[in-house]
């Protein structure tokens, strides 16, 4: 369905955009019909990049993301608009969605008016209503509401079900859960499960494991913008091969067992090289290998939908 | 006994009229303790927190005590306390990280902090050092500006900072919960590193990650509705919860190793009250499953066994010839 062919994303930063940051770096995977791909990695390893390049919002610097055949970097006009009815975003904090002087329903009321303005306004009720109710909300007491007036929650299930009234076949889902309690966590993640087995396709971006274990065949661990990991969920975490993916589990807190007395680096431990491979510098295992420092791992596959990119499979 | 509060009612002043945040909390807290505080956000975790240091407008002292190591604190007098803010006890606010004042380097806040205690900034470098050594943080972050530090840099130093004098109780108000996994474990062990060093007597890490608490807390304390539910040893929150809203809420956490495809979680239905008129009685009865009559009154928070503290009439037997 969709699909990641060694896309790069690199921002110009500093004065007059002197210098490059690899915010994402020849990256490739794809998701299937009716998948749900974890996209998993500490804060600035690119996870959103990746989500905001597939939804269009800033273009690839390199690579090609192909859409049911089509590279969406040539979509226009009523093509690029397709696109965005079956292909929708769904971000972390909810309440950037909104404006906050317009009553929250609003967003239905737009994308009628952009994509289904034939549709009669009775008809457009009656489905906007099906949809709250498909997410679990009480049409009666969330319509005509401002943003204030509904919890975190209610606004995110909002996002999802205008993602329903598109019927999009792509829902990209950027840290949605992390800003929700953990009574309405699950609630919105079996929604995402319900939908999944409608066939909706969704790539879910998460720091956090357990969530990303609870809903996805499939997980891609990325680290400063490198896909280190991936493969199906339970290689994944059943044995993690890569050190960084390691070093999340071990980091994950569990209910059902305590830390393990790890060391986690913080700060790098070896002088950075640009060369080697990018987890070098935090890496427990990297002195036994010299070629860790001089070259970059390829991702190799160790398994059956398991590849990983470290010196030691190599 | 470290912390004892007793009966502690805060609510806020609106001009809807006052919402009940914290109503009747009785608890204590032993040396050396890491008491967690768990609950829904807007449940009163921070209202308790901030009640302990700084209780002013629209914060209004209903009720209660609380003693501090035996001493009667005179919370309701926000000049009064500030004696002991900081020297005595200590709080890490939500959100202290975005909260350091971005003008004003790292060292220069710490000499003013220390100045406004009357302790020499000075004689204090040495150990200063130390402990930046201790939560591997560079020397440099004295010369740096917060907005040169990452998160993680920035609660590492609000947390040398808050425990500089000492204190006997520290306050942590969600320190770890916009951190990343790693940083996070790191961050809440050496909370734990501080209160084995004797930093600090005793801890309240506030968080609605239980899954932190049940790798650093001694004890764990679940508040609904402004209300406490239940208190006990953290293995018996997570394994043998007895008030059956910790039970639904325990239930709902998803862990590693948990599939939908194999055990769906189940939420909690319905949704908190609203704090501004609160219903008589349990605040959980609208969402409990086995609510009965009884319920319509407060229960009382009681020990049913040693250290293990629950809120239900149901669990005090009052059901028995209902
Ligand atoms: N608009 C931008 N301009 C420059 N750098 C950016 C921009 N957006 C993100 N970055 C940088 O790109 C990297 C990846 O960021 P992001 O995709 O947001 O990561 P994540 O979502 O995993 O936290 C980070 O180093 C971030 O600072
Ligand atoms: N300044 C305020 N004015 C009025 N109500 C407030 C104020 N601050 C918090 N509240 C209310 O008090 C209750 C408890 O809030 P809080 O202690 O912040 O909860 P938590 O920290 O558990 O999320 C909530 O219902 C919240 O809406
Ligand atoms: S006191 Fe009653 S309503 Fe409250 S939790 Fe116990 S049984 Fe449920
Ligand atoms: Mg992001
Ligand atoms: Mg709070």
């Amino acid at each position: 369905m969709l699909t990641l062919e060694h896309v790069s994303k690199v921002y110009r930063v500093g004065t007059f955009g002197g210098r490059a940051l690899v915010a994402v770096h020849d990256v490739s995977f794809d998701v299937r019909d009716g998948e749900v791909v974890s996209l998993i990695g500490e804060s600035g390893s690119g996870k959103s990049t990746i989500g905001k390049m597939i939804l269009r919002l800033i273009p690839a610097t390199s690579g090609r993301i192909v859409f049911n055949d089509v590279d969406i970097s040539t979509l226009k006009g009523p093509a690029l608009k397709e696109y965005y009815r079956r292909v929708q975003g769904v971000f972390q904090d909810p309440f950037s969605s909104y404006n906050p002087i317009f009553k929250a329903d609003r967003v239905f009321r737009l994308i009628r008016d952009e994509f289904f303005p034939t549709i009669a306004p009775s008809e457009w009720q009656g489905r906007v209503e099906d949809a709250l109710r498909a997410v679990g909300l009480n049409p009666g007491q969330v319509l005509g509401k401002f943003p204030h007036q509904l919890s975190g929650g209610q606004l995110q299930r909002f996002l999802i079900a205008r993602a329903l009234l598109l019927d999009v076949e792509f829902l990209v889902a950027d840290e949605i859960i992390s800003m929700l309690d953990a009574s309405t966590r699950v609630d919105v993640l079996n929604l995402l499960a319900d939908l999944k087995s409608r066939g909706l396709s969704i790539l879910f971006i998460t720091h956090d494991l357990s969530l990303g274990y609870y809903i996805s065949e499939r997980a891609v661990i990325l680290y400063q913008g490198c896909i280190l990991e991936m493969g199906a969920t339970e290689r994944i975490f059943g044995t993690p091969l890569h050190p960084y993916t390691r070093m999340l589990m071990a980091s994950a807190p569990r209910l059902d067992k305590k830390w393990e007395q790890v060391e986690i680096e913080l700060r790098g431990k070896h002088l950075e090289s640009a060369a080697g491979c990018v987890y070098y510098d935090r890496c427990p295992e990297a002195t036994r290998d010299r070629l860790c420092r001089t070259q970059r791992p390829a991702l190799v596959a160790v398994d059956d939908d398991h590849f990983v990119a470290c010196g030691r499979y190599a | 006994m470290s912390l004892q509060v007793d009966n502690l009612t805060v609510y806020y002043q609106t001009l809807r009229g006052d919402v009940q945040a914290l109503e009747d909390a009785t608890f204590s807290i032993a040396d050396g303790e890491i008491m967690g505080l768990a609950g829904e956000s807007g449940c009163g975790k921070s209202t308790l927190a901030n009640s302990l240091i700084r209780l002013v407008p629209p914060m209004r002292f209903v009720r209660g005590q609380v003693r501090l190591d035996g001493e009667v604190l005179p919370i309701d007098d926000a000049r009064r306390m500030s004696d002991y803010r900081f020297s005595r006890l200590s709080v890490i606010p939500q959100y202290a990280m975005n909260a350091l004042n971005p003008t004003r380097k790292v060292g220069k806040m710490v000499a003013e902090l220390l100045g406004s205690k009357g302790v020499d900034f000075a004689a204090m470098i040495p150990e200063l050092k130390r402990r930046l050594d201790l939560v591997e943080l560079s020397h440099d972050v004295l010369k740096m500006y917060p907005i040169e530090l990452s998160g993680g840099m920035k609660q590492r130093v609000v947390m040398v900072l808050s425990t500089l004098l000492n204190p006997s109780l520290l306050i942590a108000d969600e320190i770890t919960s916009a951190l990343d996994v790693s940083t996070q474990k790191a961050v809440a062990e050496m909370l734990v590193g501080f209160r084995d060093r004797g930093f600090v007597k005793s801890l309240i890490v506030i968080t609605h990650d239980i899954s932190i608490l049940y790798q650093i807390a001694d004890t764990i304390l679940i508040m609904y509705a402004g209300q406490l539910a239940e208190k006990a040893p953290t293995d018996v929150i997570i394994r043998a919860p007895r008030h059956p809203y910790t039970k639904l809420l325990i239930a709902s956490l998803p862990e590693v190793g948990v599939r939908y495809a194999k055990r769906r979680l189940s939420g909690i239905p319905g949704r908190p009250p609203l704090l501004l008129d609160p219903p008589a009685g349990c605040r959980f009865r609208e969402r409990c499953s086995v609510a009965f009559e009884k319920c319509l009154e407060a229960p009382p928070f009681v020990e049913l066994e040693p250290g293990h503290f629950v809120a239900c009439w149901k669990e005090l037997g009052e059901d028995a010839d209902a």
